[in-house]
């Protein structure tokens, strides 16, 4: 066995390339799942090179398309039984290099296992494959009046598993929470290649909260090869109102509004006026001419509860100096307006070479006072911020725009790392949605403590003992298995190990 | 046997120190605030803890952020006193379990719920930040004060429910929600509360929580007051019941009794009248209170017998339910394994040897003897 992966880095294991692990572990893949299963040509590793965030790069050691969860179990325990690292993958979108493959390691890519397993309306769940796209399972749930909740701009093409793995919230994760809120059980083939499942389609499994554990670790702790979620109901109203103003600060002050009258709307998202600007060059959504910032507010529930909020939420807008309101009339118009908002990350690729997407969280009520703040960084380095952000629950996504011919890329990324400081500096977040990933690590120690992290480091042990799932993930420096957190006071091994009593 | 000492720390810096003073000898720690759950699915005959950590003096509600609708609050503060608090600004945090003078520390801890789960969930659903304290004095945070937060393991939901096995729940952060300013109850008598309850989600109401005990069924809509007639009538027309405004009493109490048999039974949604016929085969005399739509039914017995538990359990299990001793008999031997088999346990058993080496924690007490 070599040494424990988090010792070394994510990117230094010795496995020995072609000829030495990697090889073996290829040849025997290719015996157990099929030469179809397994990528080792260097041109078509690269396909795999990164996930959503191209920013970071890395060829695999090897890739392996496993179809059911005997196989996925053969190949981590293949990997466990010699020390090699593996990263699982599911569609690839995540935008926090939480899929960053591992040089001398395995990548598992997820997308071949995309079966519904069970639409199980009357338990209000559906059991499916990691690799299955978001989207499909409300497509297969429709018809029995359900859908799932759980919606990340990229439904279309990300995979349940990935959203597992993120805890991926998504525009309506105001009123219903996001994916922790939404996975009832999970079947997981842990790093040492065994097969364990946690919970079920009935609530409250007895004994630790092995699914919350799961749900949001990024893919450190295992792979899950099986996931039932909660189906609800769809909605018998829905509404969504699109609202202009004339700056930040006035969507800003309807916002809180909205949310002091004690109305929850499914989504509140909010553009500023580059935002805006660049979605119109995009996909011409037609949103108020002149806006310094436009509010995106739906709600959905019983017909008469969702016919007075948005009374409610229209007059607070105007009180709000909202000069625009437009209420969609039809799925055709909802649409229309979503996908303004739904597009604005391609779409500052109209109005600038090359842009930063980041992610951070601030409370709610900071809002006006951290937009501000973060033009003011903005413009003393003398670049553009777009804002899209989910207004409701203070989940910022600025846009950083540069031109990376002009040598910008430097001050974008100081202006990128401003931002999260500014999150943190008012008691929020590194990441609302994209996870910590590789992106993050560094800046994970600014939001917790080292015995913070140590404590968490914790739960990776249990799970991963020898570090070779996800390694080099979301921790910003390799922490040892053997190391305890926190005061050392001498205590005698034995008392510490409960095997002896001074009573 | 002897009795346990007692630590009374007022601050989570002060109960930090009192485990850390205590490294050195070892004792078994204990936690408890009201202590209205100290015997709930307590393994018979388990060891006294040298030490008990009272969290009942940890009681300041450390920030009340109304407009970000989030609340921090030490362990001890009693959970009424903080609905109290944060009802000032027309928020609640929409847990509701009946154990009246529970703690917010001990309703994480325990996991325990009540009717408006339907809606809400449970406290994992809504805990989103969380300050605990390992047996060796460490203080760990995770989580934090806004909603939406990725950031790291949560170590929130890995303490909820676990007895304070793991270590010490210190300080808690909870998301609140507006208080619903309208009521409506609508009661119905149905022969078949399974055929009622999948009645319900088509009218396109949204009630925060429906009960069956056994011959009411029990449905409120709590919301704003427009609409709230409509989808009161909606439901009551579904389910051939009668609009009130008034909760009917006992709504949402545990059915046992001190000293007799106290269950908590889940099911997959659609097992309900599979699950209430098993607890009526094994417990014919039993009470029961189902939170339909939520997959749990509390069971209460005033005798002793149980004796049909594992054929409970066998039953259950085919719909992915599990069943739970909370209320342990007097008379119970023992090897009355009050949590039943557990999916996952070793897993379990390696977080715990992480989180508590020494196995000081409340030893014995959870699932599979952890």
């Amino acid at each position: 066995m070599s040494p424990s992966a988090g010792s070394k880095g994510p990117f230094r294991h010795d496995h020995g390339g072609e000829g030495g692990e990697l090889a073996s572990l290829a040849a025997d893949f290719r015996t157990a799942l099929g030469s179809s299963a397994v990528i080792t040509d260097r041109a078509e590793l690269r396909t795999y090179e990164c996930d959503g965030l191209a920013a970071y790069r890395c060829i695999p050691g090897l890739v392996v398309l496993p179809e059911t969860t005997a196989e996925v179990a053969h190949v981590v325990t293949a990997c466990a039984a010699r020390g090699v690292p593996f990263v699982a993958r599911g569609s690839g979108t995540g935008l926090s290099g939480g899929a960053l493959p591992v040089t001398d390691g395995v990548l598992v890519v997820l997308s071949r296992m995309k079966q519904i397993l069970a639409i199980a309306a009357d338990d209000e769940r559906a059991v499916v494959q990691p690799g299955v796209i978001n989207l499909d399972v409300t497509r297969a749930a429709a018809p029995d009046g359900y859908y799932y909740a759980p919606d990340p701009s990229s439904q279309q093409v990300c995979s349940i598993g990935g959203n597992v793995a993120e805890n991926s919230g998504g525009a309506h994760c105001l009123k219903y929470g996001f994916t922790a809120h939404h996975v009832t059980g999970l079947e997981i083939v842990l790093p040492d290649g065994s097969v364990d499942r946690a919970g079920g389609r009935a609530p409250d499994p007895v004994g630790y909260d092995v699914l919350g554990a799961m749900v949001g670790s990024e893919g450190t702790l295992g792979i899950v090869t099986e996931v039932t979620v909660r189906l609800m109901r769809a909605p018998q109203a829905v509404q969504t109102l699109l609202a202009g103003f004339p700056s930040i600060e006035a969507a800003g002050a309807a916002v809180s509004a909205i949310i002091a009258a004690g109305v929850l709307p499914a989504a509140i998202e909010m553009m500023d006026a580059l935002a805006i600007e660049a979605a119109e060059a995009a996909v011409n959504c037609g949103y108020p001419e002149g806006a310094g910032a436009v509010l995106v507010v739906e709600l959905d529930g019983p017909a008469g509860e969702v016919e007075a909020e948005l009374a409610d939420v229209e007059r607070l807008c105007t009180e709000a100096e909202a000069f625009e309101l437009r209420v969609a009339a039809d799925a055709a118009e909802r649409a229309l307006i979503w996908k303004g908002r739904k597009s604005a990350f391609a779409a500052v690729g109209r109005i600038s070479p090359d842009y930063i997407v980041q992610d951070g969280v601030i409370p709610r009520t900071a809002l006006p006072e951290v937009l501000r703040a973060v033009e003011a960084v903005a413009a003393d380095a003398g670049v553009r911020v777009a804002n899209v952000f989910h207004a409701g629950d203070g989940n910022l996504h600025p846009l950083v725009l540069f031109d990376a011919s002009r040598g910008e890329t430097e001050r974008a990324e100081q202006v990128s790392q401003e931002i999260l400081a500014l999150c943190l500096e008012y008691g929020g977040s590194i990441t609302g949605e994209h996870g910590v990933g590789f992106d993050k690590k560094a800046y994970l120690g600014r939001q917790f403590s080292e015995v913070d992290l140590d404590v968490m480091q914790l739960v990776r042990c249990a799970f991963d003992p020898d570090g070779i799932c996800n390694p080099g993930k979301v921790f910003p420096t390799p922490r040892l298995c053997g190391e305890r957190p926190g005061r050392r006071t001498g205590v005698h091994p034995l008392q510490e190990a409960g095997l002896a009593d001074v009573f | 046997m002897p009795t346990s000492s007692e630590l009374a720390p007022g601050s989570v810096k002060e109960l930090s120190a009192a485990l850390a003073e205590l490294v050195p000898t070892g004792p078994t720690v204990a936690v408890r605030g009201a202590g209205s759950k100290a015997r709930w699915a307590l393994p018979p005959q388990l060891a006294e803890p040298d030490v008990v950590v009272r969290t009942t003096g940890m009681d300041r509600i450390v920030e009340h952020a109304a407009g970000d609708l989030v609340v921090t609050a030490e362990a001890g503060v009693p959970l009424a006193s903080l609905q109290e608090q944060v009802a000032d600004a027309g928020q609640w945090l929409a847990l509701d379990p009946p154990e009246s003078d529970a703690t917010v520390g001990g309703v994480v801890a325990t996991a325990v719920s009540g009717p408006r789960r339907l809606r809400y969930g449970t406290p994992r659903d809504l805990l989103i930040g969380v300050t605990v304290v390992l047996a060796d004095g460490t203080v760990a945070h995770s989580g934090g004060k806004v909603v939406k937060n990725v950031a790291g393991y949560d170590l929130g939901k890995l303490f909820t429910g676990s007895f304070g096995t793991l270590g010490v729940i210190a300080q808690c952060t909870f998301r609140l929600h507006p208080l619903p300013r309208a009521m409506r109850v609508v009661t119905a008598h149905p022969d078949d509360p399974a055929d009622a309850a999948r009645r319900l989600g088509p009218t396109g109401a949204v009630p925060t929580a429906a009960e069956w005990d056994g011959s009411a069924l029990t449905v409120l809509v709590e919301s704003i007051e427009a609409g709230a007639d409509a989808q009161a009538e909606a439901l009551a027309a579904a389910v051939d019941g009668e609009v009130g405004d008034v909760i009917p009493a006992g709504f949402g109490e545990r059915p046992w009794s001190s000293g007799g048999i106290g269950l908590k039974v889940t099911h997959r949604l659609g097992a309900l009248r599979e699950t209430l016929s098993a607890i009526n085969d094994v417990l014919p005399a039993a009470r029961v209170r189902a939170h339909v739509g939520s997959g749990v039914v509390w069971v209460g017995d005033d005798g002793a017998d149980l004796s049909g538990l594992d054929t409970l359990r066998d039953t259950v299990d085919q719909y992915d339910g599990q069943v739970v001793v909370v209320e342990v008999p007097a008379e119970a031997g023992p090897d009355l394994d009050v949590w039943g088999p557990v999916r996952g346990l070793e897993i379990m058993r390696r977080l715990k040897e992480r989180f508590d080496p020494a196995n000081r924690m409340s030893p014995g007490r959870f699932v599979g003897g952890i």
